[in-house]
C-alpha cells in the first residue's frame, strides 16, 4: 500500500487552484481553461478554471442550480464544450466520445443512482472492467481458453474491488435488490473497476445519515490512498465536503465565485452570501 | 390431422416467428425503437438465398451469403437511417423505419418484379413416428431455432459483449461512461438480429417456398405481434410469442378456417395490450422524467 501519512502543503498555481507541493511539477490529471457552455441563449457554466493534481480530493459546491453536474457532463463529454479546454492527464478531450473518456482515465457516479439494476453486483463490476477482456466474439462462441483465462481473471479483479468496501459477499445479489448504502457503494466499485485517474462522485452523500457520512469520507481517503487517483466531488454535506477535501471551488449562475482550501471558503463572504444571501442592513 | 400435428405445425411455424421476433426485440431493447424494416430483412434474405442457389451453389454457401448479406444490410440501415436519428424524437425514429421499410419493398420491386419465384427445394424427405407423418423440414426448423435461441441466450448471459448489450438496453448513458463503445455494441445487434432474420428467411422459404416482395411485410408484422406478445425488449419473451402466435395459428387453420388466421392473432395482439400492455415476460418500464 502506498498510503501517504504525510501530506505535502498546498500550494497555488497558475489556474489559481491550490495544488500538494508535490504534485506540482507533475502533469495535472485535470486541467480545465476558460470552460463555458450555453444552452440555447442561457450561459451554463462560463470561464470555468481549475486543475487538480493527482492524488487530489477537491469539491465542487454551489447552491442548487449552479452548475455542477453540467461540469459532469462536460468533463466525460456527455454535453460538448461550447468554449475552453478540458485536458485529462494532459491529452486534450474535445471531439472524444464519453466511453473514450472513460478509457482516458475518467470515472463517475451519479447524483442518482444508475447502476445496472437487473445484472447482479457482479456483472456491474465487470462492466467496468469491460475494456479489460481481450477475446474475440468467436472465443466466447466457441469457449475458448482465451475466454474461461479473461472471465476467471475479471472475476477474481471484480471480487477484490468488491472487497475494498466489503461487498464480495453480495456479489450474487440482483444490483437494484441491495440496499441503498451498498448501491452507493457498488457504484463507486463499478467507477473504479474502469481503472480512472481521476474519479468523480456526484453527491456521494446523499441520503446518507450522519455516521454513514463519516464512514464515506474514511472511504473517499482510503479510495484517494490506496488507489492513488484524485477525487473530485460535488457535496452539499458541508461537513464532509470541508472534512475530506483538499481544495474547494464555488459555483454559482456557472461562475466560480471562489476557490481555496476549505478554511478560506468557510470565512469567504461572497460564498456566505451566495449560500444565505446578503444580510438586510 | 388431429391435434397432435397441429401443435408440430404450430411449432414449427411459432420457431419461425420466434427468431423474427428476437431481432425486434433486441433492436427494441437496446435502442427503443420498433424496426419497422426488420420483416423487409427477411425478403432481402430470401432473395440473396434464392439467387444463390438458383446459381447453383450449395446450400450452405446459399444460407451463408444470405446472413452474410443482412447482417451487412441492417448495420447499414442502422449507421445511415438510425444512427444520425438517435438522439431526436422517437416518433422520427419510427417513422424513418417505416420509409425503410417501403424503400426496400420497393426497389425489391423495381429490380425482381412483383412476380413470385418459387424457392427450390432443400431439405427433402421425413419419416413416420407410428402413423404420424414428420416432415425433415419441420425437424430441421425447429433444432436450427432452439439452437440459435440457446446460443443468443449464452451469448448475452456470459459474455462481455453480451453484458455490454445488456448494459446498453439498461441504461446507454452510464454504460458508454463505463467504456463501452454504444455505437459498436448497436451495430453488433443490428447485425445478430438481421443475421437470425436470414436464417428465418431460409427456414420460411422451406415451408412457403415463394420468394416475393412484400413477402415480409405481413410475416414481419406477425413476428412483431409475437414480440409484443411476449413482451418487447425480452429475449425470451420473444421465444415465448413466436411459439404462441406459431400454436394459435395452426390450431386456428387446423380447426376454424385458414381465412381466420391472420384474424386471430391480431385478436391476441389487442387482448394482450388491453390485459398485459407489457405483455407476458415483460416488464413494466416507469419512464423517468
Amino acid at each position: 500500500m502506498n498510503r501517504k501519512q504525510e501530506r505535502s502543503p498546498l500550494v497555488p498555481v497558475p489556474s489559481g487552484f491550490l495544488m500538494r507541493e508535490e504534485d506540482v511539477d507533475k502533469t495535472p490529471v485535470l486541467e480545465i481553461r476558460h470552460l463555458g457552455v450555453d444552452f440555447g441563449g442561457l450561459v451554463a457554466v462560463e470561464d470555468f478554471n481549475m486543475a487538480l493534481g493527482r492524488t487530489e480530493i477537491a469539491g465542487l459546491i454551489g447552491p442548487n442550480g449552479a452548475g455542477k453536474t453540467t461540469v459532469f457532463n462536460l468533463l466525460t463529454n456527455e454535453i460538448e464544450p461550447t468554449r475552453g479546454i478540458i485536458m485529462i492527464d494532459g491529452y486534450d478531450t474535445r471531439g472524444r466520445k464519453p466511453h473514450e473518456i472513460c478509457r482516458m482515465g475518467v470515472a463517475r457516479t451519479f447524483q442518482n443512482i444508475r447502476l445496472f439494476r437487473n445484472m447482479t453486483v457482479l456483472e456491474n463490476v465487470k462492466i467496468g472492467l469491460h475494456n479489460e477482456m481481450k477475446y474475440s466474439i468467436g472465443e466466447a462462441v466457441l469457449r475458448l481458453p482465451r475466454y474461461w483465462d479473461n472471465e476467471s481473471i475479471s472475476d477474481m479483479r471484480a471480487l477484490e474491488l468488491l472487497s475494498f468496501f466489503n461487498m464480495q459477499d453480495m456479489a450474487g445479489w440482483k444490483a437494484g435488490s441491495l440496499p441503498y448504502g451498498a448501491q452507493r457503494r457498488l457504484e463507486i466499485v463499478r467507477a473504479l473497476a474502469t481503472n480512472p485517474s481521476l474519479l468523480l462522485l456526484d453527491e456521494p452523500a446523499a441520503g446518507m445519515n450522519p455516521s454513514e457520512t463519516v464512514e464515506l469520507m474514511n472511504n473517499i481517503r482510503r479510495i484517494r490512498d490506496e488507489f492513488s487517483i484524485a477525487i473530485l466531488l460535488i457535496e452539499h454535506d458541508m461537513n464532509l465536503v470541508m472534512g475530506v477535501c483538499d481544495g474547494i471551488v464555488v459555483l454559482n449562475y456557472g461562475k466560480i465565485i471562489a476557490k481555496g482550501s476549505p478554511e478560506d471558503i468557510m470565512s469567504d463572504p461572497v460564498v456566505i452570501e451566495a449560500y444565505l444571501g446578503k444580510a438586510d442592513q | 390431422m388431429n391435434l397432435i400435428n397441429h401443435l408440430i405445425n404450430g411449432i414449427h411455424v411459432g420457431s419461425i416467428y420466434a427468431l423474427v421476433a428476437l431481432g425486434y426485440n433486441m433492436v427494441y431493447g437496446i435502442v427503443k425503437l420498433i424496426n419497422f424494416a426488420h420483416g423487409d430483412i427477411i425478403m432481402a434474405g430470401a432473395y440473396v438465398a434464392f439467387f444463390a442457389l438458383d446459381a447453383g451453389m450449395p446450400t450452405v454457401v446459399a444460407v451463408a451469403a444470405s446472413v452474410a448479406f443482412c447482417v451487412v444490410l441492417g448495420v447499414i440501415i442502422e449507421k445511415v437511417a438510425y444512427r444520425p436519428l438517435r438522439k431526436s424524437a422517437k416518433i422520427s425514429l419510427l417513422i424513418t423505419a417505416i420509409g425503410i421499410s417501403l424503400l426496400l419493398e420497393n426497389a425489391a420491386q423495381k429490380m425482381f418484379s412483383a412476380t413470385p419465384r418459387l424457392f427450390p427445394k432443400i431439405i427433402e424427405g421425413g419419416f413416420y413416428i407410428g402413423e404420424r407423418h414428420i416432415s425433415m423440414t419441420t425437424v430441421v426448423t425447429i433444432i436450427v431455432s432452439a439452437v440459435l435461441m440457446a446460443g443468443l441466450t449464452l451469448f448475452v448471459k456470459t459474455t462481455n459483449a453480451g453484458k455490454a448489450m445488456r448494459a446498453v438496453s439498461e441504461d446507454t448513458e452510464a454504460a458508454q461512461l463505463m467504456g463501452i463503445n454504444v455505437d459498436k455494441t448497436i451495430s453488433m445487434t443490428f447485425a445478430i438480429g438481421s443475421g437470425l432474420a436470414a436464417i428465418a428467411a431460409v427456414l420460411y422459404c422451406c415451408s412457403y417456398p415463394q420468394v416475393y416482395p412484400t413477402m415480409g411485410a405481413l410475416f414481419g408484422i406477425k413476428a412483431f405481434v409475437a414480440a409484443v406478445l411476449g413482451g418487447i425488449g425480452s429475449i425470451p419473451g420473444a421465444v415465448v410469442g413466436g411459439l404462441m402466435i406459431g400454436i394459435a395459428e395452426a390450431l386456428t387453420k387446423g380447426y376454424l378456417s385458414s381465412m381466420w388466421a391472420d384474424a386471430i392473432v391480431f385478436s391476441f395482439l389487442i387482448i394482450t395490450l388491453l390485459l398485459r400492455p407489457a405483455g407476458i415476460l415483460g416488464k413494466k418500464v416507469v419512464e423517468k422524467v
